[in-house]
């Protein structure tokens, strides 16, 4: 299993936290590679552990139990690489930075020239479609634009893997399908890995080159599924395609699974 | 004036009045004016009522004749009246403040200065400890269980109480002047600041916090990039409440210590000779003092937070 290929690799992860209700295992024996280039999709309930394992990636929590490598390194060590960039659930924008500030932040803590970090700004606001909007403040851009900013902060310095933990999911639909659009094209155009953490199955099939189904208590993987979709051009009237409507299904069945033993 | 300046035409002067009035009503000035003129009217109320006693009995050791009128009019014009009428605070403050060389040592403008002076010393040096004992308590649990209580502690214990000690103690050890009085304003106003800081450091969001750690970035990047900034609307509202409180610790060093000069010893002169209309005029030094203070950090805080960014 081990490769050069594989930009993240987990075997027998698990993770028990400690409560004052007594241990709750979070994560339970997941094994899973993700390969160079790929889109993968984490789905699943809420507490099943698809956030956890990101942040596990990401080195926010270390497992307590199986290896994880990230791009051949330990977690922590690929996070002091600066392997990835993490996108959160809300923008996390500084409020008190402008929008070419807030994407400068990695790049100022990681000592770029100031140069340098001017042309990453100017590069990575017209990758997210926002290059009028450098001196403008967080408050003053739209929900779905800051999201767009703060993911512009997470390619600012060029990172191979991008974790992304429900980035759209305080969107609303119009805004999501647009950014989703948008999240396709720049993946093709970057040939950046994305492990993107969602619990929309549409979202999740229209993204995605493979889909990891997972259940709750304790959080695991129960199915994992590759995506006939073509790659290059996926427009947004795929999603009522027969082979779409299939593969969605088959998303759908493995929750359902996962669920039917409670 | 040429011969040829406009004359108003008819119905202007009513507009303007017009303006004028709506102004007043629309705005906060007309019910500040009605609270205002209802406090001086209350105020003069008891100006009679307390003083009224001494003068009735003047009155009848002297046996002079008098009226109703005569006694109101003389109870406003006692020389060491319980409660000295509005105008005459007024009077002595024209007389302290403007109708004296600042130099002077009967110049209220002197005294305020030497009461500033050491409140500012105090507060800036308030501030500053406020400031580095919080940074110590966020990053540092130890600090966090052992420093707090002791914070807490000591504004537990009366001023008055300490104000002498430190005085006393300082000056043993040949610490006089400006510094033991400002020292007095450092012990109230660090507290606030300690308070508000710790709450300010610890306000940056979670994800926030951990977008730091993926970009590894040191303890110090963290702090100025992120907690330094995620604090300072906390420091601006500790630290109005900060300078106010050292103004009255200024004014408390100066009451133990026998100060011949400041608003501290003006009010314990005024007290010895029964002097109210000073006491009353160094009040309001004191008071009109504080609200300049506290306006002017409120500037500075708009002028940062503008900076920043802020929301209009």
């Amino acid at each position: 299993m081990h490769s050069a290929q594989n930009i993240v690799e987990a075997r027998n992860v698990s993770l028990t936290f400690e409560t004052n209700d007594g241990p709750v295992q979070a994560l339970s024996n997941v094994d899973l590679a993700v390969r160079r280039g790929e889109f993968v999709s984490f789905i699943g309930p809420s507490g099943c552990g698809k956030t956890t394992l990101l942040r596990l990636v990401a080195d926010l929590e270390q497992p307590t139990a199986g290896e994880l490598r990230v791009g051949g390194l330990s977690p922590e060590e690929a996070r002091k690489a600066r392997t990835y960039g993490y996108v959160f659930q809300a923008p996390g924008l500084f409020p008190w930075r402008t929008i070419e500030k807030n994407i400068a932040l990695p790049l100022e803590i990681m000592g770029y020239s100031a140069e340098e970090q001017k042309r990453r700004i100017a590069s990575t606001l017209e990758l997210v479609n926002l290059s009028g909007f450098a001196r403008k403040f967080p408050w003053q851009l739209s929900g779905g634009m800051q999201q767009r900013a703060s993911i512009a902060r997470a390619l600012s310095f060029d990172a191979d893997l991008l974790l992304m933990d429900e980035p759209f999911g305080a969107l609303d639909e119009i805004v999501r399908d647009h950014l989703n659009e948008q999240l396709l094209e720049l993946w093709a155009r970057t040939s950046k890995t994305i492990c993107f953490v969602t619990h929309s199955i549409p979202e999740a099939v229209y993204l995605s080159t493979r889909i990891v189904v997972m259940s709750p208590r304790p959080g695991r993987v129960t199915d994992i599924i590759e995506s006939p979709l073509p790659m290059e051009r996926r427009p947004l009237d795929i999603r009522e395609s027969p082979e779409f409507l299939e593969i969605a299904h088959r998303v759908r069945e493995g929750l359902r699974a996962g669920h039917s033993d409670e | 004036m040429t011969a040829s300046a406009p004359i108003a035409a008819p119905g202007s002067a009513s507009a303007t009045t017009g303006a004028v009035f709506r102004r007043l009503s629309e705005g906060n000035t007309l019910p500040v004016l009605i609270v205002v003129t209802a406090i001086v009217a209350i105020w003069y109320g008891f100006t009679i009522y307390l003083n009224a006693p001494w003068q009735i009995d003047t009155y009848q050791r002297t046996g002079a004749e008098w009226t109703a009128a005569d006694l109101v009019r003389d109870t406003m014009a006692q020389e060491r009246p319980v409660l000295p009428a509005p105008h005459q605070v007024v009077a002595e403050i024209w007389k302290t403040v403007v109708d004296v060389r600042p130099t002077s040592n009967r110049s209220l403008l002197k005294h305020a200065w030497i009461t500033l002076s050491s409140t500012l010393l105090g507060f800036a040096i308030g501030t500053a400890l406020g400031i580095l004992i919080a940074v110590g308590i966020v990053h540092n649990r130890a600090m966090d269980k052992s420093v707090m209580p002791w914070v807490i502690a000591s504004q537990t214990i009366p001023i008055l109480a300490i104000a002498p000690m430190i005085i006393v103690v300082l000056n043993a050890v040949g610490i006089s002047g400006l510094l033991p009085k400002a020292l007095i304003s450092t012990y109230l106003s660090f507290f606030p600041v300690v308070v508000g800081m710790v709450k300010g450091f610890k306000s940056p969001e979670a994800i926030q916090i951990d977008l730091m750690r993926t970009y590894n970035a040191s303890g110090p990047q963290t702090f100025w990039k992120l907690r330094w900034p995620s604090a300072l609307p906390y420091l601006f509202t500790s630290m109005k409440v900060a300078v106010a409180i050292s103004l009255v610790g200024a004014i408390v060093g100066e009451l133990p210590t026998g100060a011949v000069a400041g608003l501290g010893a003006r009010l314990l002169a005024g007290s010895y000779y029964g002097q109210t209309v000073q006491i009353w005029a160094a009040l309001f030094m004191a008071a009109a003092l504080a609200a300049v203070l506290v306006a002017l950090v409120g500037l500075v805080q708009r002028l940062v937070m503008h900076r920043m960014g802020a929301k209009p």
